[in-house]
């Protein structure tokens, strides 16, 4: 009985060591002299504070902890979100070109922290952070693309199948007959021949891209930003031509980039900035003056990039084509491919120029689906004709006006600026490329894998658009 | 004579490659966490940067071993020949052929030991390829890709067969009848509209992909995309009930 007391008192013991809490079974801290029940009201409050001992002797430790020196308190609040005050190379835009840029960055510079990279996007989504060593699962589709040709473009169809065969792809070219055949739910009214991707060709998830891109960069060091560049400071040199005009060469010595929602700004002195704004790139060199200047001088060409709206639907067909449906593009520009195993589709078309949708808003007209698109859609499958839209979303494609093609390079009166935008609906496919491209540009100076000196700024000083010979 | 060892060679072989698959797919299918060396590894690297160096070399020696194993035997063709130079690829990464004509197989036992007797088969086309539990990934089969009357590939349990090396198959789309592809853990439902072009296909199997995620449904489709093939789909657990799902799970991850 008494071994049995000693343990229970030795457990107590060591309770009040572990824990503030003094109350056991039916002692009150006073002592054996209140054991019975008091009836005071004083002795509940004074419990209570006895409970909050613990959690407030922690916030005294804490809070002296961080008075002593060595800790990063400070009683200036301030803002965590903000990007760094100075990095060496700010890429406006964090889409799948701006983060590609910033990944090959990485992966070129030479010494470990070499490069510091900032990434400033408008509107991001969630971050993750995490060390990942998995390899990435695009859920690429081998199904291949099938361009289909009227009479008139036939010709352009071969022309392009013998440059894609003497590149290396690997594209068969397809009679109607033999269309029939591999295709028995395709209506070949109209179509003459046809190009077929047998390997290596087809479609993959871009937002898994983007976030892998975005995923690994980070890991090695990039910092992103979600903010808005709204503002440069440059210094101009005014140099003088031959026939005495003058032409300023700028010079970006910091940006701007502005909080979300609020008015905070952060001024980020950089050396060079990238220009991946995408749709908005246009409105980013008009902040430096470009466009701006007299008519006839380089300075008064803008960049000729601006927003266009695409509608994409999302449509379901139980009868429609099976798991070897691939990528079709028909001759009148409208397209559809099969999303999932559930027998939904992805349909859309590219808008004639004088009936460009509004873009100063991302909302849908469906309306546009039952003109434009179902009858092609229907015409060409006939099984399409029961269909039913799902949903649909609305992008901007970013439009170079002149040629469609995109632009890489220095621009000629910004020293520092280095533009990778115009892609129109292309920059998905050209990501990894470009942004290693670019990557070399600023890294070592030149293109050194592929030379992409042809979608240099020049062709639209020089005014020689370089049009993709296709037939949408 | 000594196709009973090799074979039993190769059953050991096989369960030291399924084990090494298995826990490769450890890091992405992640039910429960990983054992404790992975743990104290990803706590090192997260730290230091000697070990995360180390641990990128390592990774690195691994994959160059692997493309290596795979490249081009463009000195054996020079001098021998496609079809030996493929032959040759073959036993190289311990698989077996049989030569078109002949009914006598060609295998490389588990230490890589195999006889040189194939060479006096000049100019002979493969009709059966067995590169079962091999490391052959796409580039590889850009040795086999002359080989235009081969019948019979089986990959059963290659750990390096992914949708791209399925793309490549277009090249045998005349001739090939039987393809086995179970247990290949890279293998996922965009790789198997790669198949489409196979029209001459007679047997397939895809029983026990782990990269597939309705795996009754794709076999569905399938079989309407290659009609005339007789499709094998073992090793799939196919019960509707939603509230079974959670079993399901394991089940499928119990198989893996």
């Amino acid at each position: 009985m008494s071994a049995w007391r000693l343990r229970v008192k030795l457990r107590s013991a060591t309770g009040l060591l572990v824990s503030t809490r003094p109350t056991q079974r039916h002692t009150s801290p006073y002592g054996p002299l209140t054991l019975c029940r008091s009836l005071s009201t004083g002795s509940h409050l004074r419990n209570e504070f006895f409970k909050d001992l613990e959690a407030q002797l922690a916030a005294f430790r804490k809070k002296a902890a961080d008075a002593l020196p060595g800790s990063s308190w400070s009683p200036l609040q301030i803002n965590p979100n903000l990007p760094p005050e100075r990095a060496d190379i700010v890429i406006v835009g964090g889409g799948v070109l701006g983060w590609s840029i910033a990944y090959w960055l990485k992966q070129k510079e030479m010494v470990r922290g070499g490069v510091r990279v900032l990434v400033v996007e408008k509107d991001p989504t969630e971050h993750l952070g995490v060390l990942n060593e998995d390899p990435v699962d695009l859920q690429f589709n081998q199904s291949g693309y099938l361009f289909l040709a009227s009479e008139e473009v036939a010709h352009i169809m071969e022309e392009n199948y013998s440059t894609q065969r003497y590149a290396g792809a690997k594209v068969s070219l397809l009679s109607p007959t033999q269309l029939k055949q591999k295709f028995p739910w395709l209506n070949t009214d109209g179509v003459v021949l046809a190009s077929y991707g047998l390997e290596n060709e087809g479609w993959f998830d871009p937002w898994t891209l983007l976030n892998a891109f975005r995923r690994k960069a980070i890991s090695m060091g990039v910092i992103q930003c979600c903010g808005e560049v709204t503002d440069f400071k440059y210094t101009t040199d005014v140099l003088r031509t031959a026939s005495g005009d003058t032409v300023d060469l700028k010079r970006i010595g910091s940006v701007k980039v502005q909080m979300p929602n609020s008015l905070e700004y952060q001024p980020v002195e950089c050396a060079i900035v990238v220009n991946a704004a995408g749709a908005f790139s246009g409105k980013l060199t008009e902040m430096l003056g470009i466009g701006s200047g007299p008519k006839d001088s380089i300075a008064g060409i803008p960049l000729p990039v601006e927003p266009r709206k695409r509608y994409v639907y999302v449509v379901h067909c139980p009868d429609g084509p099976g798991l070897d449906s691939p990528f079709l593009i028909d001759y009148s520009g409208v397209y559809f491919r099969r999303e999932g195993l559930g027998g939904n589709y992805i349909a859309g078309v590219s808008p004639e120029e004088a009936e460009e949708p509004d873009t100063s808003n991302l909302e849908v007209d469906y309306q546009f689906f039952e003109e434009k698109v179902w009858p092609c859609l229907a015409h060409r499958v006939p099984a399409f004709e029961k269909l039913k839209v799902t949903s649909a979303w609305a992008g901007f494609y970013d439009y170079n006006t002149f040629d469609q093609n995109g632009i890489i390079g220095i621009h000629p009166l910004i020293n520092n600026m280095y533009l990778a935008t115009g892609f129109s609906g292309h920059g998905l496919q050209h990501s990894p490329a470009v942004g290693r491209a670019v990557a070399e540009l600023i890294l070592d100076g030149n293109f050194k894998t592929i030379d992409l000196s042809n979608f240099s700024f020049r062709r639209i000083l020089t005014q020689e658009p370089m049009l993709e010979i296709n037939i949408v | 004579m000594s196709a009973p060892l090799t074979s039993l060679h190769r059953c050991c072989q096989r369960s030291a490659l399924l084990l090494h698959v298995a826990r490769q797919r450890w890091s992405s299918s992640s039910a429960s966490p990983p054992p404790l060396h992975t743990r104290l590894l990803l706590f090192l690297t997260q730290r230091f940067y000697d070990v995360e160096m180390l641990l990128s070399w390592r990774s690195q020696l691994t994959r160059n071993q692997l493309q290596k194993k795979n490249a081009y035997y463009g000195y054996t063709q020079r001098f021998y020949g496609l079809d030996l130079a493929s032959a040759y690829f073959i036993l190289s990464l311990k698989g077996g052929f049989r030569f078109a004509g002949q009914s006598e197989w060609f295998y490389a036992d588990q230490k890589g030991k195999f006889s040189w007797d194939f060479l006096n088969h000049k100019d002979t086309l493969l009709e059966e390829v067995d590169m079962s539990y091999t490391v052959i990934n796409y580039r590889g089969l850009c040795n086999l890709e002359g080989q235009r009357s081969l019948r019979t590939l089986k990959l059963r349990g290659c750990p390096e067969v992914d949708d791209w090396l399925l793309a490549r198959l277009h090249v045998f789309q005349d001739s090939l009848e039987d393809l086995d592809i179970s247990h290949c853990p890279r293998i996922t439902t965009g790789g198997l509209a790669a198949l489409r072009n196979l029209k001459g296909l007679k047997r397939l199997d895809v029983s026990s992909l782990p990269g597939i995620l309705s795996p009754g449904l794709v076999i569905i489709l399938l079989e309407e995309m290659l009609p005339q093939c007789q499709i094998t789909a073992t090793g799939y657990d196919y019960s509707l009930n939603d509230a079974q799902g959670e079993e399901e799970e394991e089940h499928m991850q119990r198989q893996r």
